[in-house]
């Protein structure tokens, strides 16, 4: 039953993860990318990972994919003048990947774990009375717990930086600029003149 | 019986998927930022399966911050797409020469 379930979703992550570079319409390359997603928490569920797998489909399908969605369909974007002369990539493409490929297999063939290192047979799950979130949080913030501030840091500077990027001030609409207001004097903005009888002023 | 190797092989399938996709789509900005999430997915893949046969939870941890490093990007990202084409009107990379670099 776990090797069905890891074959299905195995099979549905890569055919999922193919359709995403292939597609045509790069809104459905989105849509792909989001079944890639589930069927990677699928996988994340087998291995006993569940609090990872919600966070995948949290962050991954409810944040990154969404924005993803909304930068596609909010750029009017020529998506057929992009296609042009993709298939002339395809050869490199091939190639390299191919070679990535052949080094990755001949390193995972001749892998063996270190010394003291035991790579188990069997899964097994958090120590007894433990929840594999409690088990995740026990050494999260405790002994990564500066790796931990940093991560959050990392995503202030990114909101930052997107903030910064997008951000921009419009021409020609009214805002209140409260540093002109409280400089204004009655020197700069009122006037007294004379105004002779019958003949009005000029301003 | 499914095991470690099982993991691994799916987790360098689809990263080899991303850096095809990287190539296949060498214009279109928008594909190479998921090929890009896709190869991170592989990664968390690779990490979470190292933690569960390790039978140690510092995988676990690795893999979140991975993803927290791969939301950053993919909005630091996006961004920088967005006024690319606010400027160029196209988001078509080959030509991203404004800067003559």
């Amino acid at each position: 039953m776990a090797a069905f379930a890891f074959y299905l979703f195995a099979g549905l992550l890569l055919t999922s993860g193919l359709m995403v570079i292939t597609a045509r319409n790069p809104v459905h390359s989105v849509l792909w990318l989001i079944l890639a997603f589930f069927n990677a928490a699928g996988l994340f569920i087998l291995l006993g990972a569940e609090f990872l797998a919600m966070l995948l489909i949290i962050v991954y399908v409810g944040a990154v994919a969404v924005l993803f969605l909304f930068v596609v369909m909010m750029l009017d974007i020529d998506f057929k003048a992009l296609q042009r002369g993709a298939l002339k990539n395809l050869p490199l493409g091939l190639a390299v990947s191919g070679v990535i490929l052949a080094e990755v297999l001949l390193v995972a063939s001749g892998w063996t774990a270190g010394q003291g290192v035991i790579v188990h047979e069997a899964l097994a799950g958090p120590p007894a009375g433990m929840t594999n979130t409690q088990w995740i949080g026990s050494q999260l913030y405790t002994r990564y717990f500066f790796v931990f501030s940093m991560s959050g840091l990392i995503l202030l500077a990114a909101m930052v930086g997107a903030i910064v990027l997008t951000h921009r001030r419009r021409v020609g609409n009214k805002r209140q600029d409260i540093g002109v207001q409280v400089a204004r004097t009655p020197a700069g903005t009122l006037g007294v003149g004379k105004a002779p009888v019958g003949q009005g002023v000029e301003l | 019986m499914i095991g470690l190797t099982h993991y691994l092989a799916v987790s360098a399938a689809l990263f080899v998927l991303g850096v095809f996709g990287i190539f296949l789509n060498r214009r279109n900005i928008i594909i190479i930022l998921m090929s890009l999430e896709l190869i991170l997915l592989s990664v968390n893949i690779n990490l979470v399966a190292f933690s569960a046969y390790l039978h140690q939870v510092h995988g676990q941890i690795f893999a979140m911050f991975v993803l927290t490093v791969a939301a950053g990007e993919a909005a630091v990202g996006l961004a920088i797409l967005v006024i690319y084409f606010r400027n160029r009107g196209t988001v078509a990379v080959d030509q991203a020469d404004l800067m003559k670099g």
